[in-house]
């Protein structure tokens, strides 16, 4: 048979390998700057360096910087060999390569200046997700026409999970993106309360499963057998794996949140697929371990062999650690705490980082036709790294660990053990500063690994272009007589695509279509109304200033969460919050009961105020930053246009209410600055500051089951009825409080 | 949009029965993907796994 020639493109490789290491060096960087900002404070030096800033970035420079600009240099190589032809486009190559670039630095021009959504790992401005939904189109074209044009009659199992990575992305990105554009740098999310959160978490679960799992699983299957010049262990196992993954992955959204206002059915579903989730993530992990059988001692030798076993292991530990937390009784301790954090690090840095890291021993040397530089400093970096792991993670768990049964600690006469919340984040102080450790060293070995790579490339000459050859395919449709259906479609890409396209859509859809439209899903509450201008001016701040990230707005029906906040959240209460501002995390206590009415969490504006410029002076040992800025003038020219786009979405302002929105804003403000200013000692404030507006959407929150209520003996009684009947039930089902 | 969607939905006759209809598919299907993987010629499995290591043009 006649051999055709031809060249595979190395340049993008190269470039996407480069973009790699150095976009994940400056998100480990910003990384760990965040993490010192919780140690100490004073770090929040300007707006654009405070936390709530800062943590999106970081969160968004790793998953979609480091591990993305990953996963486009591990396809492009891979895809090529195992097709045996060049990419079908240099020229899509190129503008995929640029398109990312690009959209990572709008990433760093907005992020920091408070251009967010307010969705996390969805933070980026619609224009933003205009581009990545784009450059996600050229690259996929560009993937599935190089399938077409392969020289190879089959597909091998690390394109499947390639196809898969492509078309649930593209769906997770642009459900989860609906936004109804203000102006160019800010828009509202289609959706609201609880059905925006279970939209939300759908797709962050997902781009976990599908951006940082599936692709990885593709590159695992192709590097680990070509590091251990074996195949892998088993392609029967890989056949299952994949199918039942993507199937039962897409389900699993609704583990992160449990206990809140979401139906039960839905949190029901969500744990039942996660504890499925664990067979598919083991028979994955095996998959990839066992490949070694035989040559373990390779793995002594061999630096990138050394970094994937570790990277398939935390894989392991990961996917055996979420099904775990998904149950509720687990759940219960471990959400809102630095556990989760610790969960997803041991993904993070083990699984995606070493992974990378192996990656990049392989390709440097291969790509630059020469020897690793130095064996030696390779070691080193791996040895930093794992510790670098430990020292990141073990103190996280016990810390969360901790901090999760402090919170739940009530004495015997009724009360919090730990009334203040600050005394728990004081407790967490030495273990964040050996976290802030453990990421510097994982820095320390990724620079060391940079200086390793550049020596190498030095040393060796980049081949652009490598020659190779292979016979054509003459017809890769063409099967033989009797032949499995499953033979019959790894030959076919577009139609694999579909079959994978219906396969998470199934999930997707079942989770997501009753809680949009069974109304008996969402309880209405006849008291809830929609924010004032100056509320919603307020609650934009809260979003910008990413508040988010450390404050939850979800009380969960636990006896603990009751007595310190208040009653618990109800998902009618939500109607009106686009987007939704649960959260995730509690750095800080829960904000949802910050309302009037509530006696548990409801401060003074004057308390407010003080407390936004200097959170030490009113929670002594706070680590929250001072947000001086927000003395600024509020900007009301887009208030008007705020009011119609969220009438636009459903909100129930009334016809030509814009007209006048300003002019109820400015006597809110008013009302509010004369409560302000109650208290002798603050001479600062001025009726048009943005911490106005800000204060007026705190002393709102969660206080409109409260209308009308709270004066009748009766009506409270009632209240407390609905309490006592709940937590029983709820404290039964853990065992564990008690 | 919604409640286009929701209308249309509602009106279909019998449409508890697309769930059952759906797992029963997915079931078949992951019922034949094992009656696949556990039939499949073992000369196949062998090529195919081995696509990753044929041929490397860069001599180190």
């Amino acid at each position: 048979m006649q051999l055709e020639k031809f060249n595979y493109d190395n340049k993008i490789v190269k470039l996407f390998l480069i973009a790699t290491i150095g976009w994940g060096v400056i998100g480990m960087i910003v990384g760990l700057f965040a993490a010192c900002e919780l140690i100490w404070p004073g770090l929040n030096l300007t707006s654009w360096l405070s936390f709530g800033r800062i943590r999106p970035l970081h969160t968004n420079a790793v998953i979609f910087a480091f591990v993305g600009n990953a996963i486009f240099a591990g396809v492009y190589y891979s895809l090529q060999r195992l097709l045996k032809t060049r990419m079908f486009s240099d020229k899509l190559s190129k503008i995929n390569f640029w398109g990312w670039q690009l959209i990572i630095v709008s990433a760093v021009l907005t992020l920091p200046f408070g251009y967010t959504t307010g969705k996390e790992y969805a933070e980026l401005e619609w224009p933003i997700d205009i581009a990545i939904t784009l450059m996600w189109v050229v690259f996929g074209w560009n993937m599935m026409a190089t399938i077409v044009k392969r020289r190879v009659k089959h597909i091998y199992v690390a394109i499947w999970f390639y196809i898969a990575t492509f078309v649930t992305v593209a769906v997770l990105h642009i459900v989860n993106s609906f936004e109804f554009p203000v102006d160019f740098l800010k828009s509202y999310s289609w959706y609201a309360g609880v059905q925006d959160a279970l939209v939300q978490w759908w797709y962050g679960h997902n781009a976990v499963a599908f951006f940082l799992t599936t692709p990885f699983l593709g590159l695992m299957y192709y590097f680990v057998p070509k590091a251990a010049n074996r195949p892998v262990y088993s392609y029967r196992l890989s056949i299952i794996h994949f199918w039942s993954l993507i199937f039962i992955y897409i389900w699993a959204g609704p583990h992160h949140l449990l206990y809140s206002s979401l139906p039960d059915w839905a949190q029901t579903l969500g744990i039942v697929f996660s504890i499925m989730l664990i067979f598919p993530s083991w028979g994955g992990m095996l998959n990839g371990l066992l490949t070694l059988r035989g040559v373990w001692d390779k793995v002594r030798d061999d630096a990138v062999l050394k970094f994937m076993v570790v990277a398939i292991t935390c894989y392991g530990m990961a996917t055996f650690e979420g099904p775990i937390l998904s149950l509720k009784s687990i759940n219960a301790i471990s959400h809102f705490t630095d556990w989760t954090v610790a969960h997803v690090h041991v993904g993070g840095l083990g699984w995606n980082g070493m992974m990378v890291f192996g990656m990049a021993y392989y390709l440097v040397p291969k790509m630059w036709r020469t020897k690793l530089y130095s064996k030696t400093l390779a070691n080193a970096h791996f040895w930093i790294a794992t510790l670098g792991i430990v020292l990141w993670v073990i103190p996280m768990y016990w810390a969360g660990f901790m901090q999760g049964q402090m919170w739940k600690q009530v004495a015997a006469d009724g009360t919090l053990v730990n009334g203040a919340f600050v005394e728990t984040v004081t407790y967490m102080k030495p273990y964040f500063m050996v976290r802030a450790l453990g990421g510097f060293l994982f820095i320390v070995g990724s620079l060391v690994m940079v200086y390793n790579l550049i020596k190498t490339a030095k040393q060796g000459n980049f081949l652009a272009n490598e020659a190779a050859e292979a016979p054509a395919l003459v017809n890769p449709k063409q099967g033989h007589k009797g032949e499995h259906w499953h033979s019959w479609i790894e030959r076919r890409p577009i139609k694999f695509m579909v079959f994978a396209l219906v396969a998470i859509l199934i999930g997707g859809a079942i989770e997501i279509v009753p809680t949009m439209m069974v109304g008996s899903n969402v309880e209405k509450i006849a008291s809830v109304e929609p924010y004032t201008p100056l509320e919603l001016e307020g609650r934009d701040i809260y979003i910008r200033e990413g508040c988010y990230n450390c404050h939850s707005q979800w009380v969960r029906p636990f006896r603990d969460e009751v007595i310190r906040y208040g009653e618990y959240s109800k998902g009618g209460e939500f109607v009106y919050d686009h987007p939704f501002q649960w959260g995730s995390k509690r750095t800080g206590p829960d904000l949802h009961r910050s309302g009037k009415g509530n006696k548990e969490m409801n401060k003074s504006e004057s308390w407010h105020y003080k407390h936004m410029l200097d959170p030490s002076l009113t929670s002594p040992g706070s680590i929250m930053p001072a947000y001086p800025w927000l003395k600024d003038e509020l900007d009301v020219s887009k208030t008007a246009d705020k009011i119609s786009v969220m009438r636009s979405l459903g909100v129930p302002y009334p016809d030509g209410y814009e007209d006048r929105a300003v002019e109820d804003l400015r006597a809110q403000a008013h009302e509010v600055y004369l409560k302000v200013i109650e208290d002798q000692d603050i001479q600062t404030a001025e009726e048009n500051m943005e911490m106005i507006a800000l204060i007026a959407y705190l002393e709102r929150l969660g206080s409109d089951i409260h209308k009308g209520k709270v004066e009748t003996e009766e009506v409270e009684t009632d209240s407390t009825e609905v309490i006592t009947e709940e937590i029983p039930e709820v404290i039964d089902s853990l065992n564990i409080q008690d | 949009m919604l409640s286009y969607i929701k209308g249309h939905m509602t009106s279909i006759e019998g449409i508890e029965i697309f769930p059952l209809i759906s797992f029963s598919i997915f079931f078949a299907f992951f019922i034949g993907l094992i009656w696949y993987v556990i039939r499949v010629d073992k000369d196949k499995i062998n090529e195919i796994k081995n696509i990753p290591l044929e041929n490397e043009n860069t001599d180190i």
